[in-house]
């Protein structure tokens, strides 16, 4: 990763991409918390237990919150941690973590987009954890969608 | 410094993440219900005989999916297990569902003219028509006259205090013992993990139970 302009004073460009990339990395902390209580929630067995503070046993206890007997919320741990160090890379002005925030938020918005499908057409129920996870993941893609492109980030 | 503070803050990141889980795991692993403290394990809703070497008590609410799948175990289990095995049933009506309160009492009611065991099952296997509707009471009328009770006795007794009473005396004994979600399930007064109540689990646990008490498998 380059760090080629290091040393610059950080133009003012530079530090509205600092402070755009910083407040992502806040978005995916929240993520990842949410994402680690689920995934909690999921090794415990609570998920698929009713009254516990998920009340969303319908989601989580669901065929559908596990891929290959592994808890979809596990991904979302990885995701969002993935996320978070992409966002601070980029923060700190190494070009090519901007590139893979992108598409780690975008493969994480694929998967959003799957599971409220799944939640409104396949199961007629809610979770709030997992709505929750997906409003901060729409809010990642709109930061990426707002910001600069990788390609012309990197050429700055 | 600078240059290495990114990779300081993401191992932070990721301790902070992998400790705060592990506490959280650790917390809800604390917080696991507890068996009745003298070791009776009773209640008004038990089927099996009074002798039989394994007793599985559960606390339930109509409303809750994962106690209607369990009631389904639960037949199966009783089926295979045969006379080793009696049931004991809790009302633990959780707040959030809103009609887990009006079923508890209409199987309560159904007590009050000896059909409990059928109300209990007809209100899990109906579970996804009541569960969702806006007014459950004509439901659960007609669900009275489905089984054959006398449906005007059902309604009084619905309302009535002693079955009102009796649910709250389910709910406190399951809050005394650490119940907190539905179902909880315990064996021979040892609570089964969430994680192990599925059919796999629970036969384990009995087999364990039966094993104490030097009985064979079945």
């Amino acid at each position: 990763m380059s760090r080629s302009k290091n040393k610059d004073r950080p133009a003012p460009a530079g530090r509205g991409r600092t402070i755009l990339y910083s407040i992502a990395a806040l978005f995916c902390l929240l993520g990842l918390a949410d994402a680690v209580y689920l995934f909690v929630v999921a090794l415990t067995g609570e998920a698929a237990a009713c009254g516990g503070q998920a009340g969303c046993s319908e989601v989580l206890g669901s065929a559908y919150s596990r891929v290959a007997g592994i808890p979809v919320a596990a991904f979302g741990v990885a995701g969002y941690f993935a996320a978070f160090s992409f966002a601070t890379f980029a923060a700190f002005n190494y070009p090519r973590a901007r590139g893979f925030f992108a598409i780690t938020v975008g493969l994480m918005f694929l998967g959003t987009l799957w599971f409220l499908y799944v939640q409104a057409f396949v199961l007629h129920a809610y979770c709030r954890f997992c709505l929750f996870s997906a409003a901060i993941t729409f809010l990642l893609a709109g930061l990426v969608v707002a910001g600069p492109s990788p390609r012309a980030a990197e050429g700055d | 410094m600078k240059r290495y503070l990114p990779f300081l803050i993401v191992g932070l990141v990721a301790a902070l993440a992998f400790g705060g889980g592990f506490a959280l795991y650790r917390s809800k692993q604390t917080a696991a219900p507890t068996g009745a403290k003298d070791g009776a394990t009773t209640g008004l809703h038990v089927r099996g005989k009074k002798d039989a070497a394994v007793t599985i008590e559960e606390f339930g609410d109509f409303e809750c999916p994962p106690c209607s799948k369990m009631a389904v175990t639960l037949k199966k289990i009783e089926e295979e297990y045969g006379s080793r095995v009696r049931f004991i049933f809790h009302h633990f009506p959780l707040i959030n569902h809103k009609h887990a309160r009006p079923a508890a009492h209409a199987a309560e009611a159904a007590d009050m003219q000896g059909r409990f065991w059928d109300m209990h099952d007809l209100l899990y296997k109906e579970q996804n028509n009541w569960s969702h509707a806006q007014d459950v009471f004509p439901l659960l009328h007609g669900y009275a006259g489905a089984i054959g009770l006398d449906v005007e006795r059902f309604k009084k007794d619905m309302e009535s205090e002693t079955v009102q009473k009796r649910v709250d005396a389910d709910h406190q004994l399951g809050s005394s013992r650490g119940v907190s979600s539905t179902p909880t399930v315990f064996v021979n007064n040892v609570a089964v993990p969430p994680a192990s109540l599925d059919p796999s689990g629970l036969r384990k646990a009995i087999t364990t139970a039966l094993e104490e008490k030097g009985k064979t498998k079945p």
